[in-house]
């Protein structure tokens, strides 16, 4: 792997929740790599961390949360930027926030305000990164959300967020992610709101940007589907930390991490027939407070043992593939 | 498959229009047509699939049937193996009887169990209400619902709270099950879970349906769902049924462009069948005031003049030795792309 390739690194990062004296370690040791024109997909089910990694590159993360360790830099044009070393709201962060890793979030109707039409919100990105006059940004914007295939966008420009159907919304926030060409595009279960039929249509705009400019792409999913139509990398977390981490040829087709291997067998696949055999995962995810001894899927895991309970560390099994586990599966 | 089957539920032209009221004196400005002339049978003893896009009306339809929304017209007729009854007809106090063998799965397994009410509180009132007096009785019966859906018995008394979201589906589950009856209606029953646990309460599902011989009647967004679950699938578009047939035959011979489009659109878990996505403009139409002729056809690759001015009706055909139907003007043209 070259390093030129990489845009943002994340080394062993923790991101820690504090509520009622109580320490919830929501990511416990993440690194991963975002490449650029690449989509990297993060998998795994409710409450495993994967939107805390997210806001923590973005630096969006709640008052009573700190990234605790760890190292996320981002290798920018101008040198290497230690994005967790940034103050939240100063000059730097916000500089690069919208304009060079931008993000969608999941549901567009919350993520938009209300009472400023899509033009302005569009126009506002703009306004803070760029040197465009007032016409030029409208301009711009009208460009933008035509390129999201918006009909009519000289006028839906001048409209508000509750005159746009669920599909458009979620359209002009990615007008808005994109308004300044970023280098990364982080997307939070972009399409979990829509329907299948939306949903492609936001995919093929995803696939065409990450194309045309070169984007890299790190879109945060809890669909096995979606990661093996657009990933070109896929990470699996589980309680917090990576226990999967490789192409997407890897992964689906070799999975080595027991959690990996169970989650894909716990989904019914289209063209598989009824009489498909899906096996679910016994038991439900621990509470977070409450976080079993060493690895974190032992409880619900079929090949868990007594050595087991200490925290593996990440063996690689090949270049690009590196699993978090002490008995790995072998690859069928 | 071809068998006589005895059906359990016949549906003739039915339809629920809610009215549109404007202004101070609440005129009627115009109606959402939601269900809009639905006809359909049901089977006993099979999983039919209602699937759709949000807003095509698969939920008003499912609430249709129990009655939990008057429908406008039409018919539903009830067959409980003695009689035939018209569920749309049926006073109050029939109802309740009739009831008794029609239950409901709600989406969202958080906001349907009341969060005052220990388990056994919940589940406790429609066994009332449904004539068993004895408080021991009820508390063994909710035991053993409990265990029937893989839960602890002792659980009953903890509050809905306490439970992760899969448990409390399965309390869901098993209140609908508490009165035994002979079909259920699951409104996007998994929807709401995670991955792995949406398998346990699909596989449960399907074992309990074996057990009881229940007929299960499926609304759901979710086709890969569907394909593991159900007998017979209606895909339905705005208010109307656009393909009705048995699944594997759907899968096979899919006989109108939208059910391709929604196929082709859903991302499919498996690496060598990554394909080319039929991709829809547009969103769906407004059921307020839906398009002329096909109401698929602004969206349809396929349109040509017919489809803007004639509704097509839905038609009987024979694919692979099933009785498939569509309502497409090119049905048969759809099969030979």
């Amino acid at each position: 792997m070259k390093d030129d390739d990489v845009i943002i690194s994340v080394k062993g990062l923790e991101t820690f929740f504090y509520t009622n004296n109580r320490c919830n370690k929501a990511v416990n040791g993440v690194s991963f790599d975002i490449k650029k024109g690449k989509t990297l997909c993060v998998v795994g089910e409710s409450g495993c961390g994967k939107s805390v990694t997210a806001s923590s590159i973005m630096q969006l993360l709640p008052k009573l949360s700190r990234i605790e360790n760890g190292e996320i830099t981002y290798h920018s044009n101008e040198g290497d930027i230690r994005i967790d070393q940034l103050k939240k709201n100063g000059p730097k962060m916000r500089s690069i926030r919208g304009s060079d890793i931008s993000m969608i979030f999941q549901d567009p109707m919350t993520a938009l305000n209300p009472v400023y039409t899509i033009g302005f919100q569009i126009g506002e990105n703009l306004q803070y990164h760029t040197d465009l006059n007032r016409a030029e940004r409208k301009g711009q914007s009208i460009k933008l959300l035509k390129e999201m295939g918006i009909p009519l966008p000289e006028q839906r420009i001048n409209e508000y967020p509750h005159q746009y159907s669920g599909g458009m919304r979620q359209r002009a926030m990615i007008a808005m992610a994109m308004a300044c060409n970023p280098k990364v595009l982080i997307a939070d279960e972009p399409t979990t709101a829509l329907d299948v039929t939306i949903q492609a249509q936001i995919f093929e705009l995803m696939d065409k940007l990450k194309e045309e400019h070169d984007t890299a792409i790190m879109l945060i999913t809890h669909d096995m589907g979606v990661v093996t139509e657009l990933a070109d990398d896929v990470v699996v977390m589980y309680m917090g930390n990576i226990v999967e981490n490789g192409t997407v040829d890897d992964v689906l087709r070799k999975p080595a991490h027991p959690y990996t291997k169970a989650l894909l067998e716990s989904i019914p696949v289209l063209g598989r027939g009824k009489n498909q055999v899906i096996e679910p995962i016994k038991g439900s995810t621990p509470d977070p407070y409450n976080r079993p001894k060493g690895c974190q899927f032992a409880p619900r895991c079929p090949f868990a043992d007594s050595s087991c309970q200490v925290m593996p560390d990440e063996s690689s099994i090949s270049d690009t593939h590196s699993v978090r586990c002490l008995h790995p599966m072998e690859a069928v | 498959m071809s068998e006589a089957r005895e059906t359990i539920l016949t549906l003739k032209d039915v339809e629920t229009h809610f009215p549109i009221k404007k202004g101070v004196f609440k005129r009627t400005a115009g109606h959402v047509k939601a269900v809009d002339g639905i006809s359909l049978e049901v089977y006993r003893g099979e999983t039919l699939a209602l699937v759709g896009e949000s807003g095509c009306g698969k939920t008003t339809l499912g609430k249709s049937i129990l009655q939990l929304v008057k429908p406008t017209g039409g018919k539903i007729i009830y067959n409980d193996k003695a009689t035939e009854r018209d569920l749309c007809r049926l006073s109050q106090k029939e109802m309740m009887e009739v009831n008794r063998k029609l239950q409901i799965v709600f989406q969202d397994p958080q906001s349907s169990l009341n969060p005052a009410f220990t388990v056994f509180g919940s589940l406790q009132d429609p066994l009332k209400t449904h004539g068993i007096k004895s408080k021991a009785e009820r508390r063994k019966i909710i035991g053993d619902l409990l265990e029937s859906v893989n839960m602890r018995r002792e659980q009953m008394d903890l509050y809905p709270h306490e439970f992760s979201g899969g448990q409390r589906q399965r309390i869901g589950i098993a209140r609908a099950l508490s009165i035994e009856p002979d079909l259920i209606v699951c409104d996007e029953a998994v929807s709401a879970l995670d991955v792995s646990i949406q398998a346990q309460v699909l596989k449960l599902l399907k074992d309990i349906k074996k057990e009881r011989n229940l007929t299960y009647i499926f609304i759901t967004h979710d086709l890969s769902v569907v394909e593991y679950i159900s007998d017979r699938v209606a895909v339905m578009y705005l208010g109307k049924i656009v393909e009705l047939a048995e699944v594997e035959d759907l899968y096979a011979s899919t006989m109108h462009p939208y059910t391709k489009a929604l196929l082709s659109a859903i991302p499919v878990a498996d690496l060598d069948r990554r394909k080319k996505r039929i991709l829809l403009e547009g969103d769906v139409p407004s059921p307020v005031n839906p398009p002329s002729g096909c109401p698929f056809h602004p969206r349809c690759n396929q349109c040509q003049d017919i489809c803007k001015k004639v509704i097509p009706s839905l038609k009987k055909f024979e694919t692979n030795g099933y009785e498939h139907y569509s309502a497409c003007h090119f049905a048969e043209e759809q099969l030979s792309q």
